[in-house]
């Protein structure tokens, strides 16, 4: 009965998606590039220094005026 | 806004730039600006029947463009507003003449020949040379948006554009927002979209079913008085408010909530 409390607003989605979607537009790239771009870089920092893949948080982000790439690596907790 | 001639733009098609020409530019000119507004949608015309003068066109843009009438008679006067004008495009599908060299000849004659004060070119749809035509000639943009996914998306590509020819002034009209399903959260807000697109809002324009009456019988809502204080034609006297530097309080829809109260304090209350 109360499932429209619940229910997530169709607002936030779209807006979630739009800033999604604008970040690979605005970057001219496209969802699978990104995930090759996420693939390279895991293996190139893989060389260096070891950290857990299934942490690994690559997006777009706005800031203010421009888009940045930000990358989120987390080393292994093991090799603190 | 210091630019005297103003593309209104939005990449996707049916989202209100042909009703926001003809409203805006009809406020301009009787709030005193001689405006010229310019329908450079070649082949598909339509500015001339909005406003109600599509019995009047003789020559149109296409005819200046290749010399078949001197740009005086090309522009057609409108009889409600004395200081109103309309220049329109050709029905024919040939663009071949449409050249960025022949529209910015042709917008600096009549601002700096004909005393225009205000230029208001409606874009076609798209982004291609159509709208790179209605483009070259605007100093500023208005780019008009409705709170939804497509319409969103593609005025960020043609805020893009813009910004690549180097047209500072751009300003975002969000238009047919329905202040009733932004209220059950079913609807982009203001807010959202400007954060979203990143640019300076000029405008808030609501679903308005009297947009359409008066687009039946070819009368410009802003043209008339009276009306609701949150109606759509409100909204686009108020942009033409804007436009001219008076700082003029955005239309409140929902007394209770005060949807736009997170937008006021953005903006500093301007």
């Amino acid at each position: 009965m109360f499932g429209w409390f619940k229910r997530r607003k169709s607002r936030d989605a779209l807006k979630e998606r739009l800033k999604l979607v604008l970040s690979y537009d605005r970057a001219k790239l496209t969802p699978g590039k990104m995930e090759e771009l996420k693939g390279e870089l895991l293996a190139v920092i893989a060389k260096y220094f070891p950290s857990d893949a299934a942490d690994y948080d690559v997006r777009f982000e706005q800031q203010g005026n421009r888009m940045v790439l930000v990358a989120n690596l987390p080393m292994k907790d093991e090799d603190r | 806004m210091n630019a005297k001639a103003i593309v209104v733009t939005s990449g996707k098609g049916g989202v209100g730039k042909t009703t926001t020409t003809a409203n805006v530019g009809a406020a301009l000119a009787k709030l005193g600006e001689k405006v010229c507004v310019i329908d450079t949608d070649v082949g598909l015309r339509n500015l001339d029947v909005v406003m109600g003068l599509e019995g009047r066109v003789v020559f149109d843009l296409i005819d200046v463009f290749e010399g078949r009438c001197k740009l005086r008679q090309a522009i057609i006067r409108d009889k409600r507003v004395e200081t109103l004008y309309l220049l329109a495009a050709s029905q024919t599908k040939d663009k071949s003449s449409l050249s960025e060299h022949r529209m910015q000849d042709t917008v600096r004659q009549l601002l700096e020949d004909e005393g225009f004060d205000r230029v208001v070119i409606d874009s076609p749809a798209g982004i291609e040379s159509g709208f790179q035509t209605a483009a070259s000639a605007a100093t500023g943009a208005l780019v008009v948006v409705n709170p939804e996914v497509s319409s969103v998306r593609d005025a960020d590509r043609i805020i893009g554009l813009l910004e690549s020819r180097e047209i500072t002034e751009v300003r975002l009209i969000v238009n047919r927002l329905r202040p009733a399903m932004v209220k059950r959260g079913d609807m982009l807000e203001v807010d959202d979209v400007l954060e979203i697109l990143g640019v300076k809002l000029i405008g808030i324009v609501p679903e308005d079913e009297q947009i359409l009456v008066s687009t039946n019988i070819g009368n410009p809502a802003s043209l008339e008085e009276g009306g609701a204080k949150t109606s759509a034609s409100q909204a686009f006297r108020n942009i033409a408010r804007r436009i001219r530097g008076d700082e003029v309080p955005y239309l409140q829809f929902d007394e209770k909530r005060g949807f736009m109260a997170g937008l006021r304090k953005l903006f500093g209350g301007a």
